[in-house]
C-alpha cells in the first residue's frame, strides 16, 4: 500500500544512509586501507603489535567493568532500599539522584581533581592538619571515583521502575512461605529484577567505556581507549586518521559483542509483570533504619559535592588562573564575555537537535510499531546501531564523510545536529516504541471507522495519546543533548561553541573559576528542565 | 439506513495458517446477529473483515449490492465498539462522541445537536464534559456506543463489547444494547464465546468452529435441536450418552445401554436403521424418580444448591458420570448416595451420529448457506 508513510520511510531510509552508513564505512574503509593505498591490516597490527596501545584497551575494560560492579553494588540496594522503607526526605533525594546522573562526566572529574588532586583542598586541609598524603586521586582510582559516583543513579532509576512493577503480594507470599530480609533480596527481588539490572548493566557498561572527558581529565598516565582515538586523531603530537579510524573500528566490535551478550541474557530472563497493588513502603526499626539512611544520604552527599563545590567556586574572585579571597560575580563576566556565545549555541544547536530528535523519533517508532515490514525493520535496527558506537567515533566518521566534496559539513551547526541526532534517537524510538505498544491499535482503528484519514488519525489521535510520554522523554533528550560532549568535541569549532564544550576548554585552559560559573548555568538550566520534567511528567519516570 | 451484508466464499489467511477456509453468509437488514464461538474460532476475524481492519484473502463483501472489498475502512460507514472500548483518552466524552460527526464536515450546530441526542439516548449527557478516565467501565461502553451510533452507519459491529464489564453490568448493558438496536434498527453484528450473551440479544446466532460456520439459526433453534455435537456442547450444558437406535418394525426406538428405550418418533428418514448413536440431553431435561422406576439407574455423587436450581453430579451404572438439574423446592433435596432413575424427556433428546456430525433428528433448522 502506498501512502504518505511510504514516502517517510523511504526518506528516513536515505537519511539514515548518507549519515550513518556511509560515515560507518568512511571509518571502515580509512580502518583497512594503508599509506599506499592497498588493503592491509597494518593500523590493526599496529594496535595489538605494541603494548603501548593494546594497553589501553585493557585499561577500558579495567575501569568499566569495575565501575559497572561497583553502580550496581550500590546502586541496587539502594533502590531497594528506597522504594521498601520509608526515607526521610524521599522527594528530595531522588531529585538529587537524578542531578547527579545529568551532569557532564567531565565535570564530576575537574571538580574532584579541586578537592582531592594535587593542590585540592581537601588534600592540602588534610595535609595541614594530620600530615597525612591523601591516596592518589589521578589514575585508575580517580576515574572508577568519578564514573561510579556519576553512573550509579542509572542503576538506582532503573530498579526503581522495576521494583515499582513487582506486586506487593510477591513479597507476601515470600514471607509466607518463609523466606524474608536478606535472604528474600536474593532469592525473589534480584531474580525478579534480572532484566533491568543487565539492561542497566549494559548500559553503566557503555556510558563508561565510551566515556572520554573524565580519563582525559583525571587519568593522567592511565591511558585509555578513547583517549587515545581521539588522540590518534586530533593529538597534538601528529594526527594518523587510518590508526584512529582502526581504533575506532575495535571499539564498536567490542561495545557490539557487549550488546548482543547482553540481549542474549536478557532475553533468558524476560517476562512481565505489572503490579495490580506496588509495594508498601515498610518503617525500617533501629539500626537497620540508621544504616539505610547513612548508606543513601552519604552515596548521594558525595557524589553531589563537586557539583556544590563548582557552585561555590563559580562565586570566587579569581586573577587570571588563580583564586583570590573574597565573592562576586566576576567569573560569571568573565567567562560570558569570552564564551557569550555558548549560551545561544547551546538553545540553537541543542533546540534544533531536539525538534528533529522528537519528530524523527516518532515517525520511526510508528512505522516500527504500526507498518513492520523489511524497510522499517532495517530503519529500526540502523537506528540502534549508535546505541554501541562511542561518542567519539560518531564524531571521527562524521569528519572522515563529510571534509571533503561533494558534501562538506565540517566546522557547520548541521554536522552538530546532525551528530547529536544520530547519538539521541536510539534512546527516543526505544522509549516511544514503549509508548506506542501501550496504545491499543482499536484506538486508530475507531478513528478511521469514524471516518478519519490515517493521517489525521495520527496527528489527532496517536500524537496526542503519546503526548505525556514525548514531552518527558523530550526533556531528557534535552538534558542530554545540552551535556554532551564526547562527538562534539570532535566536530566543533569556534563558532559552534556549546555550553558544555565553552566548559571544558576553560578546563583545559586551567580557567577553573570561568568553568565554574559556566557550569553553574548549566547545572541551572538542567534544574530548570527537569523541574519542567517532574511538573509534566505524570509518571516521574525517567528513561534514558 | 440500514443493509443486509452478503459475504461469499471469504478466505482469510495469516501467512501459512487459514483462519477461514470458505465462508458463505447472510446477514439481513435490521437483525441483531451473532459471531458465537471458542476463541481462534475467527470470529473476530471475519468481523474485522467486515470493518476492513483485516486483509481479505478470498470471496467478495456486499453492503446490499455495493462490493466492498476495496472501500477504505474510513468510507464504509460502519459503526464499531471495540473490547476495549477504544475511548480516545485525551478527548472528552462529548468530543469522543462528536469525533466522527466532525470528520463528516457537518455543521457546527447539527454536530452539538446529534452529539446531544446521542449522549442522551446512552443515558450519559450528564458526563457530557468529562475525561473518559473518570468514567466507570459501564459508562465507557455507552460513550463507544453512542460513539458508534451517532454516525448513523449502514452496519454496527461490536466485538466482545461486554467481556470486560463485571458479571451484574453486563446482564444490565446486554439489555441497553439490545434495547437500543431494536429501537434504532440496525443491521448489527456482535461477537462473543459468552452464550449466554448471545442468547440474550441475538435475532439469529451463527456459531463458529475452526473458521467454519457450524449452525445458523435462532437462539431457540440452536439450543433445541442442534445442528452437530459440538453446537450442542458449546451451547449450554449436556450430557452425553452412547446408546442404539433400533427399528422395531416401522417406529424408530432409542436404547440405553443397562436396556432402557425410548420411543424416537422423529428420526429423519436416511437415518432410519440399526445403528450406535450419541444420545445429547440436557440437565434440565429429566424427570428424576425413585429407584425402581422406569429410567436410567443413575446414583447422586454430590449435590450443589444454587438457589433457584440444585446441580446433582451422577453416575450411570455404565460408569459414565453426568450433570441433572432440578428446580428446588422445600422438600426434594436428594441425599448424596441415593440411587434414582432418571427419564428423559423423549422430545427433548437429541440424537447425534456417532462421530458427531449430523443430528439425525427431523426439526433441526440450520440457515448456514449449504448445510
Amino acid at each position: 500500500m502506498f501512502d504518505i508513510w511510504t514516502v517517510l520511510y523511504v526518506a528516513i531510509f536515505i537519511a539514515y544512509a548518507i549519515f550513518l552508513l556511509y560515515p560507518m564505512f568512511a571509518i571502515l574503509r580509512n580502518s583497512v586501507v594503508a599509506e599506499n593505498g592497498s588493503l592491509s591490516l597494518e593500523w590493526f597490527a599496529k594496535f595489538f603489535g605494541a603494548k603501548y596501545y593494546w594497553q589501553t584497551l585493557v585499561h577500558s575494560f579495567n575501569v568499566t567493568i569495575w565501575s559497572t560492579i561497583l553502580t550496581l553494588v550500590i546502586g541496587v540496594p539502594m533502590a531497594y532500599f528506597y522504594n521498601l522503607y520509608e526515607m526521610k526526605g524521599k522527594s528530595f533525594l531522588q531529585v538529587l539522584i537524578i542531578l547527579c546522573s545529568m551532569s557532564a562526566p567531565f565535570i564530576g572529574a575537574y571538580a574532584w581533581i579541586q578537592l582531592l588532586g594535587r593542590s585540592g583542598i581537601i588534600t592540602v586541609f588534610v595535609k595541614q592538619l594530620t600530615g597525612l598524603v591523601m591516596p592518589d586521586i589521578y589514575g585508575f582510582n580517580g576515574i572508577l571515583l568519578v564514573l561510579t559516583l556519576q553512573l550509579f543513579p542509572l542503576v538506582f532509576l532503573y530498579l526503581s521502575g522495576a521494583l515499582k512493577n513487582i506486586d506487593n503480594s510477591l513479597l507476601e507470599a515470600s514471607d509466607n512461605l518463609g523466606c524474608s530480609g536478606v535472604a528474600r533480596f536474593f532469592k525473589v527481588v534480584i531474580p525478579l529484577c534480572m532484566p533491568t539490572i543487565l539492561a542497566a548493566g549494559l548500559l553503566v557498561f557503555m556510558r563508561a567505556f565510551a566515556d572520554f572527558g573524565t580519563p582525559l581529565l583525571i587519568g593522567e598516565g592511565y591511558r585509555v581507549f578513547t583517549v587515545e582515538i581521539y588522540t590518534q586523531f586530533l593529538g597534538e603530537t601528529g594526527t594518523d586518521f587510518n590508526f584512529a579510524a582502526a581504533i575506532s573500528v575495535i571499539a564498536i566490535l567490542i561495545t557490539a559483542a557487549f550488546f548482543l551478550v547482553q540481549r542474549y541474557l536478557s532475553s533468558r530472563f524476560a517476562f512481565t509483570m505489572n503490579a495490580l497493588h506496588p509495594i508498601e513502603r515498610k518503617k525500617a526499626k533501629g539500626p537497620f533504619n540508621v544504616f539505610i539512611h547513612l548508606f543513601t544520604y552519604g552515596i548521594v552527599g558525595l557524589s553531589f559535592l563537586p557539583q556544590l563545590y563548582i557552585v561555590y567556586q563559580s562565586f570566587q574572585n579569581t586573577s587570571g588562573k588563580i583564586f583570590k579571597p573574597g565573592y562576586s560575580f566576576g567569573s560569571y563576566t568573565a567567562a560570558l564575555k569570552r564564551m557569550g556565545d555558548s549560551i545561544p549555541n547551546t538553545f540553537v544547536i541543542g533546540g534544533i537537535a531536539l525538534v528533529a530528535v522528537i519528530i524523527i523519533g516518532i515517525i520511526i517508532s510508528y512505522l516500527v510499531v504500526r507498518r513492520p515490514n523489511l524497510v522499517t525493520s532495517t530503519i529500526d535496527t540502523m537506528s540502534m546501531l549508535p546505541y554501541v558506537i562511542p561518542g567519539s567515533v560518531v564524531g571521527i566518521s562524521l569528519v572522515m564523510a563529510f571534509n571533503k566534496k561533494p558534501l562538506v559539513l565540517t566546522g557547520t551547526v548541521a554536522i552538530m545536529v546532525i551528530a547529536l541526532c544520530i547519538r539521541r534517537l536510539p534512546y527516543t524510538i526505544r522509549s516511544s516504541v514503549a509508548i506506542l505498544q501501550q496504545i491499543p491499535i482499536t484506538v486508530e482503528e475507531a478513528a478511521i471507522s469514524l471516518g478519519s484519514s490515517k493521517l489525521k488519525t495520527f496527528f489527532e489521535i496517536t500524537v496526542p495519546m503519546m503526548g505525556n510520554g514525548i514531552i518527558s522523554g523530550a526533556i531528557i533528550s534535552w538534558v542530554t543533548i545540552i551535556t554532551e560532549l564526547s562527538a562534539a568535541i570532535i566536530l566543533y569549532n569556534s563558532k559552534t561553541v556549546t555550553l558544555t564544550l565553552g566548559i571544558y576548554t576553560f578546563v583545559t585552559r586551567g580557567n577553573y573559576g570561568y568553568a565554574a560559573a559556566l557550569a553553574t548555568i548549566l547545572t541551572m538550566l538542567t534544574i530548570v528542565s527537569l523541574a519542567i520534567f517532574m511538573k509534566v511528567s505524570k509518571s516521574k519516570e525517567i528513561s534514558f | 439506513m440500514s443493509v443486509s451484508i452478503r459475504i461469499r466464499n471469504a478466505v482469510k489467511r495469516y501467512g501459512q495458517s487459514t483462519v477461514i477456509p470458505d465462508l458463505s453468509l447472510d446477514i439481513r437488514e435490521g437483525e441483531f446477529f451473532t459471531l458465537l464461538g471458542p476463541s481462534g474460532c475467527g470470529k473476530t476475524t471475519l468481523l474485522r473483515m467486515i470493518a476492513g481492519f483485516n486483509t481479505i484473502e478470498g470471496g467478495d463483501f456486499f453492503f446490499n449490492d455495493r462490493l466492498i472489498n476495496l472501500v477504505d475502512p474510513s468510507k464504509r460507514n460502519i459503526g464499531m465498539v471495540f473490547q476495549n472500548y477504544a475511548i480516545f483518552p485525551h478527548l472528552s466524552v462529548k468530543r469522543n462522541v462528536a469525533f466522527g460527526l466532525k470528520n463528516r464536515k457537518y455543521a457546527k450546530d447539527r454536530i452539538e445537536s446529534e452529539t446531544l441526542k446521542f449522549l442522551e439516548l446512552m443515558k450519559i449527557a450528564e458526563f457530557r464534559d468529562r475525561m473518559p478516565e473518570k468514567l466507570s467501565g459501564g459508562q465507557q461502553q455507552r460513550v463507544a456506543l453512542a460513539r458508534a451510533l451517532v454516525i448513523q452507519p449502514d452496519v454496527l459491529l461490536m466485538d466482545e463489547p461486554l467481556s470486560n464489564l463485571d458479571a451484574k453490568l453486563r446482564v444490565e448493558m446486554r439489555f441497553a444494547i439490545k434495547e437500543i438496536q431494536h429501537r434504532i434498527g440496525i443491521t448489527t453484528v456482535y461477537v462473543t464465546h459468552d452464550q449466554e450473551e448471545a442468547m440474550a440479544v441475538s435475532d439469529r446466532i451463527a456459531v463458529m468452529k475452526d473458521g467454519i460456520i457450524q449452525h445458523l439459526g435462532t437462539p431457540r433453534d440452536i439450543y433445541q435441536r442442534p445442528a452437530n455435537l459440538f453446537v450442542a456442547s458449546f451451547i449450554g450444558r449436556t450430557n452425553l450418552i452412547e446408546a442404539r437406535l433400533e427399528t422395531e418394525g416401522p417406529a424408530m426406538t432409542l436404547r440405553f445401554s443397562d436396556g432402557y428405550s425410548v420411543p424416537l418418533p422423529n428420526v429423519r428418514e436416511e437415518f432410519r436403521k440399526d445403528m450406535a448413536v450419541l444420545a445429547s440431553i440436557r440437565p434440565e431435561e429429566f424427570r428424576i424418580g425413585a429407584e425402581g422406576e422406569p429410567g436410567l439407574r443413575a446414583t447422586v455423587d454430590s449435590a450443589v444448591f444454587l438457589g433457584p436450581n440444585t446441580h446433582y453430579h451422577v453416575h450411570l451404572d455404565s460408569g459414565q458420570q453426568g450433570e441433572i438439574i432440578q428446580e428446588s423446592r422445600l422438600d426434594n433435596a436428594i441425599p448424596e448416595g441415593s440411587v434414582m432413575s432418571l427419564a428423559p424427556r423423549p422430545e427433548m433428546i437429541n440424537v447425534f451420529t456417532p462421530d458427531g456430525s449430523r443430528n439425525i433428528l427431523a426439526g433441526v433448522r440450520n440457515d448456514a448457506i449449504g448445510a
